[in-house]
């Protein structure tokens, strides 16, 4: 706090702290209701204020784990892909290359439990009970070796657990530490010895492409160079002139109302799922073709083992198969791992595989 | 610069009138000698009719609501996929380069989402103010409209702005390196306007923020910062926030790091310490080379960049007059003076501001060159009215190293060779 003051120039602030209410209100909005509080104030504090009463184990926040988080952060929380790790990296912060987890770096075992419960699953959020966020809460502190695994948190000794860096942490300093360098008149002229290039962008070589903007001038110094990435497009879209046609007779044997509503409908799952024109892997395979299509089949993608089973067996992604995996994914395939509670309206599920299969290769 | 008070602390003035006639003069021997060009054929540009002086342009309500003209499509905001594991939870970056002026339109102001983008209408929108007060509130977005409003401009700025610069010279853009910056004006209710409606208790000295979308990205702020200088925003530019910004209600926090602003703001609790969020804690903490962090690094130090010449913006013409130009902005108050080297910080010039300098907002300079066509070393440095002066890249580093990943505020250096092509470099 100390510090907010020392940047905040109004030393009328501190006579504000002391007596906040200032004029009378104008009688605005209304009063929130307790439920409504109780709906929306969820906030967890490190000191345990905010934690509803509920436990949960290691194994079963296992069981949990594989089926809501696994897909992302990794069977055992040590990450998938591009997505973060959970657990490992103690030892690490002052490494070249820091590992910051749950493990090594967060301070309070609240923000894990608060996080999990506000804003996980990704795609999903506030689908976990209570008693689930606990599971998982104790599954994470399994994994970073915190406890045994027959451990079980609740809200009574929740606030025994202490994360190893809750120390690691110091109150912004810069005004202390830097300013009394960096507030002095700065030099003009003849500062330093001539420079030369001591690293450039263009040997690492990791940005994206992009065009460069040229002008016409009068002396003809430099003519005006198409950008390169509007010719390379402009190039791709002749080509697929023919594709899109063939794409147009396919479309019109399907309801263009239907479709359209399955567009709407299709907002909760592109989270996860990209369709379309370079459509990718994402959280969840890439889905361009998928009505009719074999299960387990999408390039590059890793399935759970409950997913590769059934393709084994012989899944199919007829619509028949679609409607019945979209009302009820846990139910239908048990523990694959589309963290996703399901569309009950059969008429959803309807414009929804309409929707797909409108992207038919 | 003439306009700025004398009495500012430390803040060095500015260019004398002699420096004035000094680069006016140097200016108009440039033009001398651009305006001998001569053309050896007519335009067919003059000479000939052009269809768009013949025939017939679109009528009104072609398009109700315009977007740019077509050539105007490259200018947009751009993705680096590989920051991120998704494009959901990510960074884009607004197209900087390609802009003057100091309003950044929203349509290619940078967007950054955790858990993306949602649609909320403004009958859906519900605002609660709870927690440490005497009158818990619930607020209909038609109930906002009816508070007292403000306008005002500010700039918002990722604190992972430059965050990919910290280990050497890595993206290619002033875009890319400097692109997660917008500078717009909002209307809406200040803070203390909205928690006088509800009733801070005595105990209350922080508010706990969060958004309507899945990510909630919960924040603590003290409730100093609060009272002074918050609002909730519902307009930028004059126009409804877009749906990437927050609509319809975000949280402006003029000065401080931008994943404070929490957009699609959904409920404000007043607490009596803050909540240490994910957001709080495991990101926007800085890592130090001691292996601890700094937390609560809100606020956003004075920070410039050379726009034009960059890597997406060469000089494409000869020797002789040309324009350096670019952005600066300080979230400890107004800037007071830029600065611009051509020779890597050996020498330095004052910039002229094209904009009287406003509170934690963005500032546009320039600096009228003329160009002799040998390389440059461009860089800028801001220098703020608290007398603060934008630190170069070794200074950072030598007090934070390399892994703090955000607040880099240091000095860019873009190399402009013999051809005015410019590229991303660090010197030594």
């Amino acid at each position: 706090m100390s510090k907010c003051r020392n940047l905040l120039a109004g030393t009328a602030l501190l006579t504000l702290i002391a007596s906040p209410v200032l004029a009378e209100s104008l009688g605005i909005g209304r009063l929130a209701l307790p439920e409504e509080i109780a709906a929306w104030d969820v906030a967890v504090m490190p000191d345990g204020r905010g934690l509803p009463e509920g436990r949960g184990n290691v194994l079963d926040g296992e069981d949990y784990w594989i089926d809501y988080c696994a897909v992302c952060h990794g069977d055992f929380a040590e990450g998938a892909g591009a997505w973060p790790a959970i657990v490992g990296g103690r030892g690490t912060l002052t490494a070249e290359r820091p590992l910051k987890t749950v493990e090594s770096y967060w301070p309070y075992l609240s923000t894990v439990w608060d996080y999990i419960n506000r804003s996980m699953p990704f795609g999903a959020a506030q689908t976990l009970e209570t008693d689930e966020v606990y599971a998982i809460t104790a599954y994470i502190l399994y994994s970073a070796g915190l406890v045994d695994d027959d451990f079980e948190l609740s809200h009574e000794n929740f606030t025994e657990i202490r994360l190893p860096n809750e120390g690691g942490f110091y109150l912004d300093d810069r005004a202390e530490v830097e300013f009394p360098t960096l507030q002095q008149e700065p030099c003009m002229s003849d500062c330093r010895d001539a420079v030369s290039i001591s690293a450039r962008a263009t040997d690492i070589d990791v940005t994206p492409e992009f065009p460069v903007i040229r002008f016409h001038y009068s002396d003809g110094s430099a003519p005006v160079i198409e950008a390169t990435e509007a010719s390379a497009a402009e190039a791709v879209e002749e080509a697929a002139a023919p594709e899109t046609a063939a794409e147009d007779v396919q479309l019109a044997s399907l309801d263009p109302a239907l479709v359209a509503a399955g567009e709407t409908a299709w907002r909760q799952c592109r989270t996860c799922h990209q369709l379309g024109d370079g459509a990718r892997n994402g959280t969840g395979p890439q889905l361009n073709g998928i009505v009719g299509a074999a299960a387990g089949q999408v390039d590059g993608f890793r399935y759970s083992p409950a997913i590769t089973e059934a393709a084994a067996a012989g899944l199919i992604w007829t619509e028949e198969a679609l409607d019945a995996f979209l009302e009820n994914p846990a139910g239908k395939i048990p523990r694959n791992r589309m963290s996703f509670r399901g569309v009950r309206s059969a008429d959803e599920r309807a414009a929804l595989i309409a929707y797909l299969a409108s992207h038919s290769d | 610069m003439s306009d700025m008070p004398n009495d500012a602390p430390k803040t060095p003035r500015g260019p004398s009138r002699r420096d004035f006639l000094r680069t006016a003069g140097l200016a108009a021997g440039g033009a001398v000698v651009g305006a001998g060009a001569k053309a050896s054929t007519p335009d067919p540009l003059i000479t000939e009719v052009q269809p768009f002086a013949s025939f017939l342009g679109e009528g009104v309500d072609a398009t109700p609501y315009g977007m740019p003209i077509h050539f105007e499509d490259h200018v947009v905001r751009r993705n680096v996929e590989w920051l991120t594991a998704d494009p959901i939870s990510s960074i884009n970056f607004t197209p900087i380069h390609a802009l003057d002026g100091t309003i950044t339109p929203q349509g290619c102001a940078f967007e950054r989402h955790h858990s993306g983008a949602i649609e909320v209408s403004k009958e859906e929108y519900r605002l609660m103010i709870n927690g440490l007060v005497e009158r818990p509130l619930v607020f209909t977005f038609g109930d906002l409209m009816r508070l007292p409003r403000e306008t005002r401009v500010h700039f918002c700025e990722c604190a992972a702005n430059s965050g990919m610069e910290w280990g050497g010279a890595q993206l290619n853009g002033a875009q890319f390196t400097h692109g997660m910056i917008h500078n717009m004006e909002y209307t809406g209710v200040t803070l203390r306007t909205l928690l006088n409606e509800a009733g801070v208790k005595p105990e209350g000295s922080w508010i706990y923020v969060e958004g309507h979308d899945a990510s909630s990205n919960g924040r603590s702020i003290p409730m100093e910062k609060a009272l002074d200088d918050c609002m909730i925003a519902f307009f930028a530019n004059g126009e409804a926030l877009r749906m990437e910004h927050g609509y319809p209600v975000r949280l402006v926090v003029p000065g401080w790091e931008g994943n404070l602003w929490v957009k699609w703001l959904r409920r404000i609790g007043v607490m009596d310490g803050p909540v240490q969020s994910r957001e709080e804690t495991s990101k926007y903490t800085d890592l130090m080379p001691d292996g601890r962090a700094r937390k609560w690094t809100w606020a956003m130090h004075a920070k410039s960049v050379v726009t034009s010449p960059s890597p997406q913006m060469p000089i494409g013409h000869g020797p002789g007059p040309m324009v350096i130009t670019g952005l600066a902005w300080s979230g400890l108050g107004k800037i007071a003076r830029v600065d611009v080297s051509i020779d890597g910080g050996v020498n330095w010039q004052t910039a002229r501001l094209g904009t009287e300098p406003g509170d934690k907002a963005v500032t546009r300079f320039y600096l009228d060159h003329v160009w002799d066509g040998k390389p440059m070393f461009v860089q800028s440095r801001a220098i703020d009215e608290t007398g603060y002066v934008q630190p170069t890249k070794e200074q950072l580093r030598a007090i934070r190293g390399l892994n703090s990943i955000y607040h880099n505020n240091a000095i860019q250096t873009w190399y402009v060779n013999e051809n005015g092509d410019a590229e991303n470099v660090e010197v030594s």
